[in-house]
């Protein structure tokens, strides 16, 4: 396969620099959309710190002396951040993207506590957010092995068993319709009342999101060869062992992998809820608590941008091994 | 290929018996459907000797390719009796007596064309040593060499059609059920296929049941033609070919070949008539 560039491929035929080019016209291709819809929501974001912090702003221009109207601060207080913003345009909009504590931080001003808790912090510190993010990836990462392998257990039972196949799917639904915030803590309770605390219980909330994509996913993919494929192993006389290793696996890969990207997402979000109810020291969640106790909004916005950043991180990881993997497998993904 | 049944290690079941290779007799099978019965075969009385090569063709509805799936033990018959190497169709089937080539390729995407011909292999459980030698072999035999390290989309419909048949090839069963292998294929192509499976069966000796809705392969192909007729499925005539079996393309100029061709013209047309 190395050797030989499919002929139809894009790019065959054409020499290395114009190879090049194409790739480089194909990343501009998306870059300049994707910068379009970034630009865009950082402009919406900066303009709505105006009228969120249009309170914090007047009062801290009232109390410089600055004339604002209205003069009294019940009065002020009484009307919406839009309104007091559009009274006093010019100091709102000057106070708005500095502030501490606002009720809406300025994406630069999430950027730094971002680049303070990663970059300005030893990795091993409180404050550092690559260890809050390692204590919640650890457990993100223990649930979404046992989310998975619980998953394709099940796909396998569901697939082989008619009774497994009316039984179990219906309650794995079910499953999913309870709210996790609710259920979070009834399982940390349970188990911490067995003597299991620490990383297990936020793993186990973890896997309970994310069996759920890969069940129906992989019960999806075991049963996507058509009849024909079934057949043929039929004429070999192959045993279901057989028809299970050499077509129903292979053919489930792809949609394995597209369960699997659902379900580390939904695990990192089960491991953040499963920090949030223990009063946990550590991890993102934790984070997201804390500052919300103390009204630290940078900390809080930026645990929340951490975890989609480390969200995207396991996603695009295990895009690498589905192509690395799908590649070797000679399919086109 | 016929070094190739001396040591195999899961000895295949050969049609070498005395008896016929296929035996039907007063064959039925009707499907149950929400609008009632449809009977897909009816008396059907057929029997195929070691060697020969027997096409089916019909109408779509007239049970060619129910016939060929009861052979193979994927449809069970609802009546009649059908035995192949002797023993029942599912017997046969688990003995591993024959290989089956789909309309569709169907090679496996995520395997190599040498990958696709040892699938069988593998579920057979032949030795390593003997997998490599089956493949290369099965690969020449079907002209296929040097594409055994290519995927299936890296080759043309004929191409990958003929590597489905090296599959069915592969394991060396002594009959071969062909479900329209050609049909998806363009004229051209399927002329050179006909040609290559003609010369095929003429080095192996297998016994082949092949199904087709074109006259001109049928003709060509075979030393019997089966016509077959719809509802119910049946059987309107059985035609015993007078070419030689030696067959070079320009036979279907012939008169015999223009002959045999309005025989089952006919035989088709009086089966739709009567139907």
């Amino acid at each position: 396969m190395t050797d030989t560039a499919p002929i139809s491929g894009q790019g065959a035929g054409i020499g290395r620099s114009a190879r090049a080019a194409l790739w480089m016209r194909g990343i501009g291709h998306t870059l300049v959309p994707v910068a379009t819809i970034v630009a865009a929501i950082l402009g919406l974001w900066y303009l709505a710190c105006i009228p969120m912090n249009a309170q914090s702003s007047v009062l801290a221009a009232a109390r410089a002396g600055i004339a604002v109207t209205p003069e009294s601060p019940a009065e002020r207080r009484q009307m919406g951040g839009l309104a007091l913003a559009l009274a006093n345009p010019e100091v709102a909009v000057s106070g708005a993207f500095g502030q501490d504590r606002a009720r809406l931080p300025a994406p630069h001003q999430v950027a730094a506590e971002l680049w303070a808790g990663t970059a300005g912090e030893p990795i091993g510190s409180n404050r550092s957010l690559v260890y809050h993010g390692w204590v919640t990836l650890s457990a993100t990462l223990l649930g979404f092995v046992i989310g998975t392998g619980l998953g394709i257990a099940l796909a396998v039972g569901i697939v082989h068993s008619r009774v497994m196949d009316m039984s179990v799917l219906p309650w794995a639904i079910v499953s999913q319709t309870v709210p996790i915030i609710a259920i979070a803590p009834m399982i940390i309770v349970v188990l911490y009342s067995i003597g299991i605390q620490g990383i297990v219980p936020k793993a186990v909330i973890s896997a309970y999101l994310s069996f759920f994509p890969v069940v129906v996913g992989m019960v999806k993919g075991l049963r996507s060869p058509d009849g024909m494929q079934l057949d043929l192993l039929a004429t070999y006389g192959a045993s279901k062992a057989q028809i299970f290793r050499k077509l129903r696996l292979p053919a489930s890969m792809p949609y394995l992998f597209a369960s699997l990207k659902i379900g580390i997402a939904a695990s990192l979000v089960g491991a953040i809820v499963g920090e949030l109810p223990t009063g946990a020291s550590a991890g993102f969640g934790a984070r997201l608590l804390a500052g919300s106790y103390y009204g630290q909004t940078e900390q809080i916005w930026a645990a929340l941008f951490a975890a989609a950043i480390l969200a995207a991180l396991c996603v695009g990881a295990l895009g690498v091994v589905e192509r690395a993997l799908l590649g070797r497998m000679g399919m086109r993904s | 290929m016929s070094d190739t049944t001396s040591d195999a290690t899961p000895e295949p079941v050969s049609g070498a018996g005395a008896g016929p290779v296929v035996s039907a007799a007063n064959l039925e099978l009707t499907f149950h459907t929400n609008d009632g019965p449809v009977h897909a075969l009816k008396d059907v009385d057929l029997e195929i000797g070691q060697g020969e090569f027997v096409s089916f063709i019909g109408p779509s509805g007239c049970g060619k390719t129910t016939f060929l799936r009861c052979v193979a033990g994927l449809e069970t018959p609802t009546g009649g009796r059908l035995s192949v190497n002797g023993m029942s169709a599912d017997a046969a089937r688990r003995a591993r007596a024959y290989g089956y080539v789909f309309q569709a390729a169907g090679l496996y995407p995520w395997r190599t064309i040498d990958g696709n011909i040892r699938l069988p292999l593998e579920i057979m459980g032949f030795s390593e040593e003997e997998k490599r030698r089956r493949v290369r072999d099965t690969l020449a035999l079907v002209d296929l060499e040097g594409f055994g390290t290519k995927y299936p989309w890296q080759l043309s419909g004929g191409m990958q059609q003929r590597a489905s048949i090296a599959r069915a090839l592969s394991f060396d069963a002594g009959l071969l059920l062909m479900d329209e292998p050609f049909g998806a294929l363009d004229e051209i192509v399927r002329d050179r296929l006909n040609e290559e499976l003609l010369a095929l069966w003429g080095r192996t000796g297998k016994t082949m049941l092949f199904v087709t809705h074109s006259i001109p392969e049928a003709v060509y192909l075979s030393t019997r033609i089966v016509v077959m007729s719809p509802r119910p499925g049946r059987i309107s005539d059985v035609i015993e070919s007078p070419l030689p079996r030696e067959r070079p393309l320009d036979i279907r100029d012939s008169r015999e070949f223009i002959d045999v061709a309005h025989r089952v013209r006919e035989g088709l047309r009086a089966g739709m008539e009567a139907a």
